[in-house]
Formats: structure tokens, C-alpha cells, sequence
């Protein structure tokens, strides 16, 4: 065995990097749930797809749990009030977003007392209709926890017709720095299997697997007893190796399918979510309550108090850190401001931003562990290759994008680029890999977007064109015709004249002659 | 020596008469990049370059006689294009774009006396006589065409503001 | 804050970093050439010495020159990755040990200059600098580039001292012919080239030798610490096993096959991995990352190629030695090797089209 792993690590893993996790000491404090929040703050936009639209007007006392925003479109999920209250207003905010932009959020006071509308719980789900229970999880405004927050309900509706046979429930938690799955996991594992069955009834799937990384023995272990009884759940121990969470080398691990590209896990008959989101689920079903609270993991250097806490979607990044136990030296020191996780998570400007449906972790970083540094040119080691989980060549890309070339960055794999961050993370000369890719995906969308505009505006100006030929020559027309109106007149005219003369001179004549 | 005239003379001739041949047969109609330019361009024809429509102004590119920064609702992005495609360098920091604009119309200003509209070349503009103005922002090219017409100075340039939906991860400065 | 200065300090994900640095890597690199560098000047003396400073030190010179010129903002950071003195480390361990000082200077600039800046500088050559320099000094200068010293434990006559060195050294007076050998590649050919049996030739010629007790070049005067060196960069991860492996691999295969067909023509496999800067060019010439393809594929194609090169070189040339030269066509090779072998894209096959679903998974 010492040979074999003397071999191994001479052979190298073929994908993936083994980042320094930093989960501890923060895994291992119980879970503290914050206090209500004196104002929240609710971005219409939580979710990946379109906006949800304000249901509620400025003055307007809600409850908790009342929805405040509906869904908008296929792809959306609506909004609940996380706490009793008033609407204070509707209005552009920070948004929790590298950018530093504002989108508009719902603004609610709390009134403390904290009084939940009638919730429409279900004491047997299994007796419901599959279609009802989507048709709940998306009331509900369930998203996927795990970061992307791609609605829940529709990817249990899409499996359910798909027919997937497989439910793959991510626990891999592979981000450093973060636990909160991995807390979740200890203290809820019953509640968790419980809405992975839900999940299961839900999607027709026939059995679950539940990948959890091998460095979180705990989870493992309450997840194994949680599931002892369930014959479809099973419980998959997994190499600790990030990006391991992500969904297709997740898949790949633990079925041992590849998910071909440009494709969803659907055709292969898989489902991929959350051990969070098997939580909200859960709530949603069995309690009827909407998801407007999440567990977030603050860490890093900065943070006096590392740990796991819940809190209503809405908060302050601010007032979570206060409540978490503060910043060291009051933030001296702190060298980036991180929300998610340090791989794939954002960069904030400022701690006034709050917490949405997807926010797994707010970090506080100092200089040593962001370990900025200017970039050395690219030595051609490699090192991003083989890391790269998606088999690409990530300092070809980059040298591409460097020269603005993005379509051949394109022609060589930029759209299966994931943004993992492993090749940054290995990269000697420390170039910013992930942010060339970020910033060409950025940029073809918006030559995309140019051209659906020039192409718009060549038919207005088209149009316009067509229009002013048209009025001139309905002008033109007009002009003639009553020019030949006009000309018609005199000829009439004229002849009635001649008409009228004659008959004069016959009548003359006439009379003449009877004169 | 003779026969290295011989044959360097009869090879010339022959290489000429094929050139001149394929000129005459394979002659290409119009120029090709003329027209991918003008694909790159607003395609408004608002005449602010000074060249009758966009492809007099791609012709003029092409033939040199246009500067590439000739386009001023093209902007930057359809400088770096036309630069790339021609193979020029163009002094990108010059140009003083801090992006697109549009034009907007200032309400309390605005006289409705229609000038602007008409002139609009895609037709952006609406508003019917004696009645406040008002500027489409997705059919707006920035051409300008309306800023003088207005007599009360109620149309402005205002730049196009930056969205999240629109925003663009800045390029890594280069190491 | 106006959004034209935040977007000025955007940056994107991964916030953390792994440690790894190119400075790092070139200072591993070195310290995998130390103990076969210290075992040179102990076998060679002072002048060795003199030969290795001063090349390292035009290196880097001609580095600082270079970047002066170009008016590169960043110099200094820029000369402390130590990719100049490691070019110019592997440049000294590929000449002959007495070479005199304009070698060094002259191999210096061919090295730096031509070989890398001229390029583009760092990570932009297409050729292994050090290899570049020793080729073009080779064919320009090959009197005093193929004078190879007995090692001097060896010797019969003494050790120079510090100023008699630095007279060798300086001065590049002829070396007495009693210090002077063959290398055993140079002996094989010119007997080979006489008409002499390889059987026979040998017997009397120098003799294999593990420890380096032998005539060449720095590189080749200690194959197992150089494999040593080798190993540690396996081990630290600085390089991978696939080029080193086949470059061996491609040498002793033929020469194994040859050798069996013919012995009285073809040398051993073993004669052929001791010998020259085969060690040195499998585990530090081959891995050098700017010159070699990225995927591991192509890094065993590469290594086959400069490996078969070699033994054809070797061989059938009329060089006795070819490693700098299969390394420099290989060189040529490697954009070539990069465009056909790529890793397969997650999802996608060989030529880039997803996969086919399954029609009932």
C-alpha cells in the first residue's frame, strides 16, 4: 500500500488541486442562530434567471413568510419576508457582486415580533402528487444552496420528466474555508435524509447518493446513522480533492458517468443538488415554510470568532460579522472581503451588502492568505493543465485572450471552462487566470449583444427609410392625383363652358329663328 | 550564361502572363472587407463622419483616407474591431471614450416642436407636436443627429449607465 | 467611489493562492544541480570553478543589459527569478571544465541574447537557451569546446593552484597534452572513424565509470548525482517522470537493440546513458518547461524523440555527441507536438464534439 501510494503520488491526480481546507476551528462550533436584524434587505434578484416582481407596496405590513415577490418568467423564484414587518422601500442597493453595482431590493423593517403567516404544512408527502410537491418547493422559492441558485423546482420538475433514475446529493462541500454543509450535516442529518426521500418521491428517482468528502468524518458518520434505515439512500465517502463538489466531476466520481458537454445531467438520468438545499426542501414540504433563512460560514484570517451561523437571507454582511464576534483590530489588516468561498467565491467591495439565497460563506481575508502578487510572465509549466478538471489548456486560453483573439479561445474550450480557479491556484507566476476567462466570457456576451443591437438598428434605420420612400411617394401620388383631379376639373370645366356656350348660341339660333 | 538569361527571361514572361491571366479571371468585385466592416458598423447612416452612409465611410476606412476613429457611435469597441480587422494600430487612449452614450431629453426643456425626431435616423425619438419627447434607449445609437436640431438644448448626450446585467469583468493588466 | 475605481481594483476568483512560484521552482532546480556541481569542481579544480562563475555571472548580465534596453519597468523583479543564473548553471555544466573565459562570455551572450531575449524573454523562447549557446559554440569554436580535461584525481600531474587556475583560466594557454583525454563518445567515434573494432577500442580506451572518474563535461561527470538531482525534482514535484523517462527510455531501447545486432559497431546501452549530457539533458534539458509541450503525451513524445535523436546522432553523426542538438530539433517539434496533443476536453471527445447520450442510461 506505502508503495502504491509512493507510486500515486509520483503519478500525480489528473485533475484538481488539494488546497490547505482551513474548515477548522469553524466545522467544529455548534451552529448560532442570529437574532432578527433591524432592517433587511431583499434583492429582487437571488436566483440565476429572470427577476422576481415586488408584490407589496412601501408602507405595508407583512408577516413572516409572506411573499413579497413573485416569480417572473420560466426560470425565477419568488420572494418571502424573512421576518414580520413593514416595507420601508423598494430601491437600488449594493449589490453582493464583484462589480460594486446596485439592483433593486425590497427594504422591510422588522417589527420583532417575528409572526409567521399560517403555514401549509404536509404530514405525508409521499401521498402527494410529484407535480405537487415542484409546484410547492417553487412557491416556496427554493434555490440551490449551493452557490449557483438555479431554482430548485425547476430542476425537480425537468428530472421528474426526464425520468433520471439517479438523485446525486453534493455534500462534497470541496471550498475551503467553508462548512456549512458539513455543520448541517452533523446536526440535521435526519431532516436531511427526510428531504432527500422528498426529493426521491418528488423526481421518481430510485435511489440517492450522498458524496461527502473523506475529510469530514463527522458528517459522514451522522449522515451513515441518519441513513441506516433507508435502503435508497446511500451514504459515498469521497476523496477529499477540489473541485470535487463540482457537479460533473461529482458525477463522474461517484456513477461513474461523464456528462457530455453542452448537456445536463438530466440525459445521463442524474440529478444534482444540495445537502442545503434537501434542508429547504424539507421545510418547504413538510412545513410549508418558504426559504428565507441559510446557514453562512464566517472565516478567514480576519474574523475573530470563525463559525457557523444562521441567518435570515437579507442580512447584512455587516451585522453577521458583528454577530459572529467582529473583525480583529476592527478590520486592520483585512486585505479582501470574499463572499462564497475563496475559489470560486466574490470579491465584495464593502461589508454593507446582504446575505441572499446563495451565500454560503463570508470571509475576511488578510494579505497572507490572499497572497496577491503582481504576475510574472507564463513559463509554460503546465501546472494549470494538469490541474484543470475540465481538461483544457488554460495558458492557451489565457495567451488568447491576452490578444483579444476570443473566438479562438472559444475554438479551444473557453465555453467548458468552469471558472474552479484551480489553474490560478497552482499558477508559479501567478497570472489571473480565472479572470481572463471571466472577462471573455463577459466580453462575448456583450459582442452578442452589440450585434442583436446593430441588427435592430439596421432594421429601424430600414424601416425608416421604407417609410420616408413611402410618405414621399404617397406625397408624389397625392400630387398627382389632385393634380389630375385638378386638370380634370378644367377639362370639365371647360367643356361644360363649351357646353353651355353652344347651348347658348343654339338657344340664340332658336330664338332667332322663332324671332 | 546564356542560357541563364534565357531561361530567367522566358521564366518571367511566363510567371507575368499567368499573373496577368489570373488578375483577369479570378479578379475579386468590390472589396471584400469593405463589406465586413460595414457589418461592424452601427449601420444608422447618420452621416457624423462626414461619409455618405456607412459604406462610404468603410470604403474610406479601407482606402485610408478615414481615419478607424472615424465613427463616433461606433466608439471604442468598433475602433479595437476595425483596427484588428485592418491590421492597424490605433492610439486607443486618444479617444477619450468613456464609453457609449445615448441622448436624453430634458423634460422642463423640451418644446415639442418635433425637429429631433425627424432627423432621427432609426427612428427613436417620439413625441408628437407640443408634447414632451421622449428618447427610446434601446433604438438610440448615439449618433448625435438630433443635438443641434434641438432649439432649446433639451437633448443631451448622457452616457449609457452601466448595468449588472451589461457589466464586464475588467481584462487583467498585463504582467 | 465612482464605478470607474472600483472597476480599477476588481479582481476575480481564486483568493487564495497555492504557494508555488517561478522563483521557487528555479531555486529547486539549482539546488538539484548543486551536488553534481560541487563534485565537478573537486574533480576538475579551479577552473571549473572560474568557468561556472563567470558564465552564470554573463548571464546574468547580459540579462540586466537586455532588459535595460527593452526598458522593461520591472528588472529587478524579473532577475530574481533566477531563470538567468539558472541558464547559465546548466550552460556551465554542458562545457568542457577548462574551457577558457571568452567561452563563458561569448556562450553567455548567445545564451541570453539570442537564445531568450530576442524572443521575447521569459517563457516566449522556442529554443533551450543553454542548449542554443552550446550548440552555436560548438560549431563556431569546436578546438577549444571539445578539449576535455582528465578529471584530476586522475591525473598524474598536480593540482593547479588558485593563480595557476586563473592563468588557465585567462589566458587559454594549450593545456599539456598529458591532462587532456577522450571522452568516451569522442574515443568510440574517432576509433569507430579508423576502422578500429568498438571491442577492441575500448578495452583501451577510458572507461565507464558511475562516479565520473572520466573525461567531459561537467553534466556528464556524475551520472548518478545528477539522477540524484533528478529524483528531488521528482519528489518536490518540479517535474513529472514522463520526459525524463522517455528520453532514457529512447536512448537505450536502440542502443540496447543495436548493441545485441552488432556490439563490435554499437555501443551499450549502458555506455550510452553514462555517457555525455544524456543524464543532464533527460532531467533538467527535457523538463524545461518553456521549451517542452505541455501535456504529458507530448512530453513522451518529446522525450522519445530527443532520445532516438540522440542515439541516431550519436551513432551515425558526425558529432560524438547529441544531446544539444535532439534537444534543439525536438524544440522545434514542440509547437507542433502542443497543436496535435491535447488533453481531452470533460464531456468531449478526441476532436472536441460532446459525448453522444446514451440513449436509455
Amino acid at each position: 500500500m506505502g508503495f502504491m501510494n509512493l507510486f500515486k503520488h509520483f503519478l500525480g491526480d489528473d485533475w484538481g488541486v488539494h488546497p490547505d481546507d482551513r474548515k477548522r476551528p469553524a466545522a467544529d462550533r455548534p451552529l448560532r442562530t442570529m437574532p432578527v436584524p433591524e432592517k433587511l434587505y431583499l434583492p429582487l434578484q437571488q436566483h440565476l434567471g429572470g427577476p422576481a416582481r415586488p408584490v407589496v407596496l412601501v408602507g405595508q405590513q407583512v408577516k413572516k413568510g409572506e411573499l413579497i415577490a413573485e416569480a417572473q418568467g420560466m426560470i425565477s423564484a419568488p420572494i418571502h419576508a424573512p421576518t414580520s414587518g413593514t416595507i420601508v422601500a423598494v430601491t437600488d442597493i449594493t449589490a453582493p457582486h464583484p462589480s460594486g453595482l446596485t439592483l433593486p431590493a425590497i427594504i422591510l423593517a422588522a417589527d420583532g415580533r417575528d409572526e409567521w403567516i399560517d403555514c401549509q404544512g404536509c404530514a405525508d408527502p409521499f401521498a402527494l402528487d410529484p407535480a405537487e410537491i415542484g409546484k410547492r418547493v417553487a412557491a416556496a422559492g427554493v434555490v440551490g444552496l449551493g452557490g449557483a441558485a438555479f431554482p430548485s423546482a425547476v430542476k425537480l420538475t425537468g428530472a421528474a420528466r426526464s425520468k433520471v433514475k439517479t438523485l446525486v446529493i453534493n455534500g462534497g462541500e470541496c471550498e475551503p474555508y467553508l462548512s456549512c454543509d458539513d455543520r448541517q450535516m452533523r446536526e440535521r442529518a435526519a431532516d436531511i435524509v427526510d428531504g432527500i426521500r422528498i426529493m426521491l418521491h418528488a423526481t421518481g428517482a430510485r435511489e440517492a447518493l450522498v458524496g461527502i468528502e473523506d475529510n469530514k468524518p463527522e458528517a459522514i458518520a451522522a449522515m451513515q446513522a441518519a441513513a441506516a434505515g433507508e435502503a435508497e439512500v446511500h451514504i459515498r465517502p469521497i476523496p477529499a480533492r477540489y473541485p470535487m463538489g463540482s457537479e460533473k466531476q461529482l458525477v463522474q466520481v461517484l456513477t461513474g458517468k461523464e456528462v457530455a458537454a453542452e448537456s445536463r445531467t438530466f440525459d445521463i438520468g442524474i440529478l444534482v443538488h444540495n445537502v442545503g438545499t434537501a434542508l429547504a426542501v424539507r421545510a418547504a414540504i413538510r412545513d410549508g415554510r418558504p426559504l428565507i433563512s441559510r446557514v453562512v460560514t464566517v472565516n478567514g484570517n480576519c474574523a475573530n470568532d470563525p463559525g457557523n451561523i444562521e441567518v435570515l437571507v437579507g442580512t447584512l454582511a455587516e451585522e453577521v460579522i458583528a454577530f459572529a464576534g467582529g473583525l480583529k483590530g476592527d478590520g486592520i489588516g483585512l486585505a479582501r472581503r470574499v463572499m462564497g468561498g475563496p475559489m470560486m467565491g466574490m470579491q465584495i467591495p464593502h461589508w454593507r451588502v446582504p446575505v441572499v439565497k446563495g451565500t454560503s460563506g463570508i470571509l475576511a481575508f488578510d494579505a497572507q492568505e490572499v497572497a496577491a502578487q503582481e504576475p510574472d510572465p507564463c513559463i509554460r509549466c503546465g501546472s494549470c493543465v494538469k490541474a484543470c478538471p475540465m481538461g483544457l489548456l488554460p495558458l492557451e486560453m489565457s495567451a488568447r485572450i491576452r490578444n483579444s483573439a476570443y473566438d479562438e479561445a472559444v475554438g479551444i474550450g473557453l465555453k467548458d471552462c468552469i471558472a474552479c480557479g484551480c489553474c490560478a491556484y497552482v499558477c508559479p507566476s501567478k497570472i489571473p487566470l480565472v479572470q481572463y476567462f471571466v472577462h471573455a466570457k463577459g466580453e462575448l456576451a456583450a459582442q452578442d449583444r452589440n450585434k442583436l443591437r446593430n441588427d435592430a438598428t439596421k432594421k429601424l434605420a430600414q424601416q425608416r427609410q421604407e417609410r420616408l420612400d413611402r410618405e414621399a411617394r404617397e406625397k408624389a401620388e397625392a400630387a398627382a392625383k389632385r393634380k389630375a383631379e385638378r386638370e380634370a376639373a378644367a377639362a370639365a370645366k371647360a367643356a361644360a363652358e363649351a357646353a353651355a356656350k353652344q347651348a347658348s348660341e343654339t338657344a340664340g339660333a332658336t330664338e332667332g329663328e322663332s324671332a | 550564361m546564356i542560357a541563364a538569361i534565357l531561361s530567367l527571361t522566358v521564366l518571367g514572361a511566363i510567371l507575368g502572363i499567368a499573373l496577368g491571366i489570373a488578375n483577369k479571371f479570378l479578379k475579386v468585385e468590390g472589396n471584400p472587407i469593405v463589406d465586413e466592416l460595414v457589418d461592424l458598423m452601427p449601420g444608422s447612416n447618420c452621416g457624423q463622419c462626414g461619409y455618405p452612409g456607412c459604406v462610404g465611410a468603410a470604403e474610406a476606412i479601407v482606402a485610408g483616407t478615414a481615419p478607424a476613429t472615424c465613427c463616433p457611435p461606433g466608439g471604442k469597441a468598433l475602433v479595437s474591431a476595425i483596427a484588428a480587422k485592418l491590421g492597424l494600430t490605433v492610439d486607443l487612449s486618444a479617444l477619450g471614450d468613456d464609453g457609449p452614450k445615448i441622448a436624453t431629453v430634458a423634460e422642463e426643456l423640451c418644446i415639442g416642436c418635433c425637429r429631433c425626431a425627424r432627423v432621427c435616423p432609426t427612428d427613436a425619438i417620439l413625441g408628437g407636436p407640443k408634447q414632451i419627447h421622449n428618447v427610446f434607449r434601446e433604438a438610440c445609437t448615439g449618433c448625435e443627429a438630433c443635438i443641434e436640431k434641438c432649439p432649446t438644448e433639451a437633448l443631451v448626450m448622457k452616457p449609457v449607465p452601466v448595468t449588472l446585467q451589461h457589466w464586464v469583468m475588467p481584462k487583467p493588466r498585463l504582467a | 467611489m465612482t464605478p470607474a475605481t472600483l472597476t480599477a481594483q476588481t479582481v476575480a476568483s481564486p483568493h487564495a493562492h497555492g504557494g508555488n512560484s517561478v522563483s521557487r521552482t528555479m531555486f529547486r532546480v539549482q539546488l538539484a544541480l548543486l551536488p553534481a556541481t560541487l563534485y565537478g569542481f573537486w574533480l576538475y579544480g579551479w577552473p571549473a570553478f572560474f568557468l561556472w562563475a563567470l558564465t552564470i555571472l554573463s548571464c546574468v548580465a547580459f540579462e540586466v543589459l537586455s532588459l535595460k534596453l527593452m526598458g522593461t519597468p520591472r528588472v529587478k523583479a524579473t532577475l530574481f527569478d533566477g531563470s538567468a543564473v539558472l541558464t547559465g548553471w546548466l550552460l556551465a555544466m554542458t562545457l568542457p571544465p577548462w574551457a577558457p573565459w571568452w567561452v563563458a562570455v561569448v556562450g553567455g551572450f548567445i545564451a541570453i541574447v539570442i537564445g531568450k531575449q530576442v524572443f521575447g524573454g521569459l517563457g516566449q523562447n522556442v529554443f533551450n537557451p543553454a542548449m542554443v549557446a552550446r550548440v552555436a559554440l560548438l560549431v563556431s569554436f569546436p578546438l577549444p569546446l571539445t578539449l576535455w580535461v582528465a578529471p584530476l584525481p586522475m591525473s598524474t600531474l598536480p593540482t593547479p593552484d588558485f593563480v595557476s587556475s586563473l592563468r588557465i583560466f585567462l589566458t587559454s594557454l594549450p593545456v599539456p597534452d598529458a591532462m587532456t583525454s577522450a571522452t568516451l563518445l569522442g574515443h568510440a567515434k574517432t576509433e569507430l572513424a579508423r576502422g578500429i573494432d568498438l571491442a577492441t577500442a575500448l578495452h583501451a580506451g577510458p572507461d565507464l565509470s558511475w562516479i565520473g572518474m572520466r573525461a567531459g563535461s561537467f553534466g556528464e561527470s556524475a551520472a548518478v548525482l545528477i539522477l540524484c538531482g533528478g529524483l528531488y525534482l521528482l519528489i518536490t514535484r518540479v517535474i513529472t517522470w514522463h520526459a525524463p523517462l522517455a528520453v532514457l527510455a529512447g536512448v537505450a531501447i536502440p542502443a540496447a537493440i543495436a548493441h545485441a545486432v552488432d556490439p563490435g559497431r554499437f555501443l551499450s546501452a549502458e555506455a550510452h546513458l553514462l555517457s555525455g549530457a544524456l543524464m543532464l539533458g533527460a532531467f533538467f534539458i527535457a523538463t524545461d518547461y518553456v521549451t517542452s509541450p505541455n501535456t504529458t503525451t507530448g512530453q513522451i513524445i518529446f522525450g522519445l524523440g530527443i532520445g532516438l535523436l540522440t542515439w541516431v546522432i550519436r551513432s551515425f553523426g558526425g558529432y560524438p555527441e547529441g544531446v544539444a542538438f535532439a534537444v534543439l530539433l525536438m524544440n522545434a517539434m514542440t509547437p507542433v507536438i502542443d497543436r496535435f496533443c491535447k488533453p481531452r476536453i470533460l464531456g468531449r471527445d478526441r476532436k472536441g464534439k460532446p459525448l453522444d447520450i446514451p440513449e436509455n442510461a
